[in-house]
């Protein structure tokens, strides 16, 4: 029986689909068998961001509905042969998202693969709630920024009231991966620090994702960061997250932070 | 200019993180644990009626959500022949 991990954050743009493809994509990398769920229905990019775009054909509101089997909406990714997609769909209402019908989506994916990634949508409404539903794991995606974390903090106390977990009174095991991060900018005090954001929201630490342009560089051409470059800081710290995931204890670094003499004194122009 | 603006700029972070800390007190308040606290409250009162007359706007509970420990705080304003009424 395969995990289901939600990756939410309430905030909008913080990295959830970002980082929905990468730890997918990680996962599957390593050879775990993976399916990521878009439930951003309306407003699904979760395909766009994994390259699949022009693949579409049947979504998740049409296998709830009963009108595509699961088998024909699921999307395998061209590069990787464990990495599926479950896309969204782009024209029907969020209404069509059942409690049941997800419930039903979600178990059936989790007899067939090791990781069920469910991408939430924004906010606290119906697509956030449903995707969080039956998580085994939560990853609250957050900024180092006050709404992000005031966001975050909401969102975990949804977590542990609103999921089928809480409800039969066991724990949801919740993580926190702090993206964007700017270690120059948090060293001169304009930017909340990786402890603060620990303190303020008292959940452990997956990961640390550099504020990097290899983000946007891997969006722009349709590949998880992890994929575009191996070796690019933001894909590292999804590899070190995914290890930690998988229970090893694993220290988590702050990206950026060792820099050599001439880091030194050019580092802080690009902040 | 520009060098002033560099030396004599404050640092912001520390106030996101007092602003926060103070916001999501309230908020842990009374979003996660309001229907817990009414609950609480409403049956409280329930027990302290059967035995000395108490007025409802006098009773205040409130809950505070923390990393290890959430305390609870019972305040209650009882006049001073309460007893004598319920007797």
């Amino acid at each position: 029986m395969g995990k289901v991990i939600v990756v939410t954050s309430g905030k909008g743009g913080v990295g959830k689909t970002t980082s929905s493809a990468a730890l997918g994509a990680a996962l599957a990398q390593n050879g775990d068998k993976v399916v990521v769920v878009d439930f951003d229905v309306g407003l699904r990019n979760l395909d766009l961001i994994m390259g699949a775009e022009r693949r579409v054909v049947y979504d998740l509101v049409n296998v709830i509905q009963g009108e595509a089997k699961l088998t024909q909406a699921l999307i395998r990714d061209k590069r990787i042969e464990s990495l599926y997609l479950l896309p969204a769909s782009q024209t029907r209402d969020k209404d069509n998202l059942t409690a049941e019908g997800v419930e039903k989506v979600v178990g059936a994916l989790k007899t067939h693969f090791d990781w069920v990634i469910c991408d939430s949508p924004a906010g606290i409404e119906r697509g956030a709630t449903l995707a969080m539903r039956h998580a085994d794991i939560a990853i609250v995606v957050t900024n180092p920024e006050v709404s992000s974390v005031r966001d975050s903090d909401r969102i975990i106390g949804l977590l542990d009231s609103k999921t089928a977990k809480a409800e039969a009174g066991e724990r949801i095991e919740k993580h926190l991966l702090l993206t964007r991060y700017d270690p120059a900018r948090a060293e001169r005090g304009d930017m909340l620090k990786v402890d603060d954001v620990l303190e303020i929201l008292s959940i452990p630490l997956l990961g640390i994702i550099p504020e990097s342009m290899d983000v946007l560089r891997a969006s722009n051409i349709g590949s998880p960061v992890t994929l575009a470059d191996e070796r690019s800081a933001p894909a590292i710290a999804y590899f070190d997250a995914v290890r930690r995931l998988k229970g090893e204890s694993l220290p988590v670094t702050i990206p950026g932070e060792k820099r050599g003499f001439f880091g030194k004194i050019f580092g802080r122009k690009a902040a | 200019m520009n060098l002033r603006r560099l030396f004599f700029r404050t640092q912001s972070a520390p106030a996101a993180r007092e602003r926060l800390q103070v916001l999501l007190a309230h908020e842990r308040l009374s979003s996660e644990g309001s229907d817990l606290v009414t609950k609480l409250r409403d049956e409280i009162l329930q027990v302290i009626a059967r035995h000395v007359q108490v007025d409802s706007d006098k009773v205040n509970v409130r809950m505070e959500r923390g990393a290890q420990v959430s305390t609870l705080a019972v305040d209650i304003e009882i006049p001073f022949d309460a007893g004598k009424k319920a007797a």
